[in-house]
């Protein structure tokens, strides 16, 4: 439900990170969130371990920290559920500046702060190196069943012509003199959104027309995007193991 | 207020609780696959792709609310008006899956409870209420516009709810009430859901009045005039 996604997050740079086949990004971020997500939240210093993991990375793909604080403002909802936590959780407590804080609350919160942060760092390590077509590319790779990744690739090439299209009737509104304000005057906003759906909907009968008549018969070809290296792979899949061998002593000690 | 996720973040739900609803959604997702194939055929990829577009679009789009604050519509209620639950529900799957990895919204971990409370609930459950509330109100304007307005609602409080039954299950906190947290999320997305149902039903009617033939939930049927003509007669 996130709005303003206006802008894809990608990066135009030249660095390590940057020239990897995006399907061994893919694999090393998820792996590295999921084995964050399973880290128990008591070991602490697993935690630090992490983000001095995705420190390196995001320095090798020249992505400024300034870069990533700023975006990471998106998981603002939830560290303010975060922050509640501490005030609303039972059992023991702990005094801290006269207020009595849930030790279980202040865990839960820690939690959802760090591995959150975290997943949203590493998403967006791997969105800033790697362009979206890339990114389809490289799912394909992955064995993504094809309808999926023809879906999202139709849906990311027609989403600028559609919000051009959306800011084109919203300017020819103002330029009528017409500037709603008021949420009852959302008349205009939603006759607006029925005649964006009215050409999206037509705008598919043509591309699929269009498809057909270049000899469209259900299925696409593969993506090209080449196959990775050996050594692309270990270099990529470097941060999840040494990232899985933290998550291990953690869960160990 | 821009760029501000309302999508579940990684750790928020334990790991076990989301691989079950990962592979809910993961079945979910197949049986849309196919019957969207019956809807569309060969036509699925280019329509649900800009379909998907579409919801993605519009989701940017925000309108006012009041001056100096504006909101901006979700869309799983409108998606399965305009084009059915099957083609709907993969719509915003697809949109989901972006989002965790084009956008970094919503945790990768969590894209299973995501699609479940968005996708599937909001689509499906909708779907039914819809459908019945077409069987049962007059295919007038304001029958549909009722219609999209009760859908919007349900869909946008049975999606929080959704959040509420997987915070239950694999919560990462303990001892917090569950019926306070349900009553805030339900008091909180009934709000949101009046903005959205008025919106859904505005866009759909928009859409019904230009082509009916494009609203799945008419099933190709026309709208009635709201009073009709031999009362205007006899009125005038």
């Amino acid at each position: 439900m996130g709005a303003g996604h206006a802008h894809v997050l990608h990066l135009e740079r030249d660095s390590v990170v940057h020239r990897l086949p995006p399907q061994v990004k893919i694999v090393a971020s998820v792996a590295f969130t999921l084995l964050v997500v399973l880290t128990p939240r008591e070991r602490m210093w697993a935690f630090a371990v992490y983000a001095g993991l995705l420190a390196v990375v995001a320095a090798l793909g020249r992505i400024g920290p300034l870069w990533i604080a700023r975006r990471t403002v998106i998981e603002v909802p939830f560290v303010i559920l975060a922050v509640i936590l501490p005030f609303l959780g039972t059992g023991e407590t702990v005094a801290w500046l006269g207020v009595d804080l849930s030790v279980e609350g202040l865990y839960g919160a820690w939690n959802i702060a760090v591995k959150g942060t975290l997943g949203v760092v590493s998403s967006l390590v791997l969105a800033a190196t790697t362009p979206v077509n890339d990114l389809i590319t490289g799912l394909e790779r992955l064995r993504c069943p094809q309808i999926i990744t023809q879906i999202a690739a139709f849906m990311l090439r027609y989403l600028q012509v559609l919000s051009d299209e959306a800011r084109r009737m919203r300017v020819a509104r103002l330029s009528r003199g017409y500037r709603p304000r008021f949420f009852w005057q959302l008349r205009a906003w939603a006759t607006g959104a029925g005649a964006l759906f009215l050409r999206a909907f037509e705008r598919g009968e043509r591309v699929y027309v269009a498809m057909l008549s270049r000899g469209y018969t259900g299925t696409f070809p593969r993506l090209k995007g080449r196959s990775a290296r050996p050594g692309e792979w270990a270099a990529a899949l470097a941060l999840p193991v040494a990232t899985g061998a933290v998550a291990l002593a953690a869960a160990l000690t | 207020m821009d760029t501000v996720a309302m999508h579940i973040s990684n750790g928020i739900v334990d790991p076990a609780t989301s691989a079950v609803f990962a592979a809910i959604a993961l079945a979910g997702m197949i049986v849309c696959v196919l019957r969207g194939r019956r809807d569309l055929d060969d036509r699925l990829a280019p329509m649900a792709g800009l379909v998907a577009a579409f919801i993605f679009a519009v989701q940017m789009l925000n309108f006012p609310v009041l001056p100096g604050v504006s909101g901006h519509l979700l869309g799983g209620a409108l998606a399965a008006m305009l084009v059915g639950p099957w083609v709907g529900a993969l719509c915003v799957t697809i949109v989901l899956i972006v989002q965790a990895l084009v956008f970094a919204d919503g945790g990768v971990s969590a894209i299973g409870l995501n699609v479940t409370n968005m996708a599937l609930i909001g689509t499906f459950l909708t779907y039914g209420v819809l459908a019945l509330l077409l069987k049962v109100l007059p295919r007038t304007a304001t029958g549909v516009a009722v219609t999209g307005f009760v859908a919007a609602v349900v869909s946008v409080v049975a999606g929080s709810l959704g959040f509420v039954l997987q915070y239950a299950i694999g919560g990462q906190v303990d001892g917090i009430s569950l019926g306070g947290a349900a009553g805030a999320m339900v008091g909180v997305h009934a709000l949101i859901g009046v903005g959205e149902g008025l919106i859904t039903a505005a866009t759909v009617l928009a859409v019904a009045k230009v082509r009916p033939d494009l609203v799945y939930a008419l099933r190709g049927k026309r709208l009635l005039p709201s009073t009709p003509k031999s009362t205007v007669e006899s009125a005038a």
